[in-house]
């Protein structure tokens, strides 16, 4: 049976026209989903933020995955993006009227986070590891320190009134965007240079690897998108405060990457979904929805001693599960692995070379 | 004109001089060896060469142009390439990955070509994926380019390294100490390598090693290092009866 589906898999993975074809039916879904309302509004805001997941997730994981560095600003360079693209909506852009040029806020806000993202790449040329780690941690403390003190941006107290211009479409375009970008990214020479920065940094610059380049455009890269995922949620949320970005956020980023896999995109997406999705199911009314087909013998005693207190015990499961993982799988589940449809077909071929062995020389 | 010109380089580590007063000529197309006892600062004037250590004095000059103050990566894309004492492959990654990092600079697309697909970059990734096939094939590892680095046995993975250096497209190839860890038959094998890259690829090459089988057997030309400073230089012959080496580093046997 299991080998049955791993045939039928196999071949249909392999099918080069279900890529687009699944891409373009999910783009349909996600205009046909709240059009005529085929799951109700908290599933579908579930799916929004499914998706700034998968975004944050993707490229977070191109700095501590691929790069092997630690970076805890993620949820810095999201509030840059999130402040920036809010600002715009709010004060500059005319999206009441038009909101087709929600796009730009959107990019706007990708672009202010790669350029800050420049503090965070310039110190890493000479810093890794642990020592890098807290400095992050310090550039994620002053952006929340520096927008706390700014009265125009709302100050402590935060920035209410942002108006609801997230939909699914627009989550889906961009959560396709950035792992097609990310993906690309990746499998070029700079992916490559980053991956041996991880190896071994003075190796790759003696190959010629421009390290310093690589490092300031995967940071950019990486933050851009982190700065477009915080645009997209301030304008789910509605509302946007420092307290929403601080270490926590970060921490919950960090989960995900290393849930879904170091070093894989694949596992990236389904990190992101495991995670977002387990948190909701852990929620009482959920739990308590999804378990109600029990006989009542078994459900009234359950939901009285557990599913009631669950809003206690949800933070201690996941990170159990996290311990449980680590133990078992410490790479995450997708650790150093790709789904073949991530990967280009250039790179995919190179299984049987047909390199033109008839005209060479013999070596010794 | 001589292809490296090295004129009173030194090098210190805080107080002790690692390198003294170094001067070297390479001529193109020579193969030199640089023997010495441990620690006298053979390692130490490959990382000078090639910019892992900027020099406090003297000058490199590499076809016309001064090497010091240029950062590893700017003088290995002008083409002087290197392998290492202890293999320092990237041990994770594939074998065909490593041979197409080293092709860095030689990779025409610009950052948003290679993010959108467009432009070069079909062309260029296809090239490198040729160019790397191919190094590999003629070093007899094609077979394993889907392999990882570090799964390969040991003699394997330094013939890795070599093809690595070669995929920079070396002008001048710096060999740190390659028959380490050999045995004489895997020794033999590396010569007739050494002297058959060399001819294939036009090569200049400067080598380190302690094995002096393969120093007497190949190289041309000899320099002697004690503690930083350059004892002799000259034929592999000279050397060999040079009394200051006799009595300074090989001890009062004469070598075989």
């Amino acid at each position: 049976m299991i080998t049955m589906i791993q045939n039928i898999w196999k071949k249909t993975a392999g099918r080069q026209w279900l890529m687009p074809v699944l891409l373009v039916a999910g783009l349909g879904a996600s205009f046909a989903v709240p059009e005529y309302a085929l799951v109700n509004k908290y599933i579908q805001l579930v799916m929004m933020y499914v998706g700034i997941n998968i975004i944050l997730t993707v490229s977070l994981n191109l700095v501590n995955g691929y790069m092997g560095e630690f970076s805890l600003a993620h949820a810095g360079f999201m509030s840059i993006g999130a402040y920036t693209a809010a600002m715009l909506t709010m004060r500059v852009l005319p999206v009441m009227d038009h909101p087709w040029l929600f796009p730009l806020a959107v990019i706007a806000g990708g672009l202010s986070a790669g350029f800050f993202s420049l503090l965070v790449s310039v110190t890493s040329f000479r810093i890794r590891g642990d020592y890098l780690a807290i400095i992050t941690l310090a550039f994620l403390m002053i952006v929340k320190s520096v927008i706390e003190n700014i009265d125009y941006l709302g100050g402590p107290r935060g920035l209410p009134g942002i108006r609801k211009l997230t939909t699914l479409p627009w989550t889906y375009f961009w959560v396709v965007f950035s792992v097609w970008v990310i993906r690309n990214f990746v499998y070029s020479k700079y992916g490559r240079g980053v991956l041996a920065i991880r190896e071994d940094e003075i190796a790759s610059e003696l190959m010629t690897v421009n390290t310093q380049r690589v490092k300031i455009l995967t940071f950019a890269v990486s933050a851009f998108f982190a700065g477009v995922a915080g645009a997209l949620f301030a304008h789910v949320l509605q509302f946007i405060s420092p307290r929403v970005f601080d270490i926590i956020k970060t921490t919950d980023i960090l989960i995900m990457v290393y849930l879904g896999g170091i070093a894989s995109i694949g596992g990236s997406i389904l990190g992101a979904v495991l995670f977002t999705v387990l948190l909701e199911l852990l929620r009482p009314s959920n739990t308590a929805a999804i378990l109600s087909f029990l006989p009542d013998v078994i459900f009234n005693p359950v939901n009285q001693h557990f599913i009631q207190h669950l809003g206690i015990w949800r933070m201690v499961i996941m990170p159990l599960l996290l311990v449980l993982l680590m133990l078992f799988r410490p790479h995450g589940i997708m650790g150093l692995k790709e789904f073949s449809w991530f990967i280009p077909r250039l790179d995919l071929e190179t299984g049987n070379p047909a390199a033109p062995k008839d005209k060479l020389h013999e070596p010794a | 004109m001589s292809l490296l010109e090295a004129r009173g380089v030194s090098h210190y580590f805080g107080g002790l001089c690692a390198v003294d007063d170094f001067n070297l000529t390479l001529e193109p197309g020579e193969l030199m060896g640089i023997i010495g006892p441990n620690g006298a600062g053979k390692t130490t004037i490959f990382n000078l060469l090639t910019g892992v250590y900027r020099a406090g004095k003297g000058s490199i000059r590499f076809g016309g142009t001064e090497l010091i103050g240029k950062t590893p990566h700017q003088i290995t894309a002008m083409r002087i390439s290197r392998t290492f004492q202890n293999i320092r492959l990237f041990k994770d990654l594939s074998v065909l990955d490593n041979v197409r990092i080293a092709h860095y600079s030689q990779i025409a697309y610009r950052p948003l070509e290679a993010v959108f697909h467009v432009g070069r970059y079909r062309r260029e990734e296809r090239r490198i994926m040729n160019r790397s096939m191919e190094l590999l094939a003629m070093l007899k590892i094609g077979h394993l380019a889907k392999e990882t680095a570090d799964n390969l046995p040991y003699g394997l993975q330094r013939r890795l390294e070599i093809a690595r250096a070669l995929a920079i497209g070396p002008k001048l190839l710096l060999l740190d100490e390659p028959a380490a860890g050999m045995n004489p038959n895997e020794i033999d094998q590396l010569m007739e390598l050494i002297s058959w890259i060399r001819r294939q690829f036009d090569l200049t090459i400067l080598l380190i090693e302690h094995q002096m089988k393969l120093v007497m057997g190949i190289c041309e030309r000899l320099l002697v290092l004690d503690f930083g400073a350059t004892l002799a230089e000259g034929s592999p012959h000279e050397i060999q009866n040079n009394p200051k080496v006799l009595e300074a580093y090989l001890g009062e046997e004469p070598v075989g």
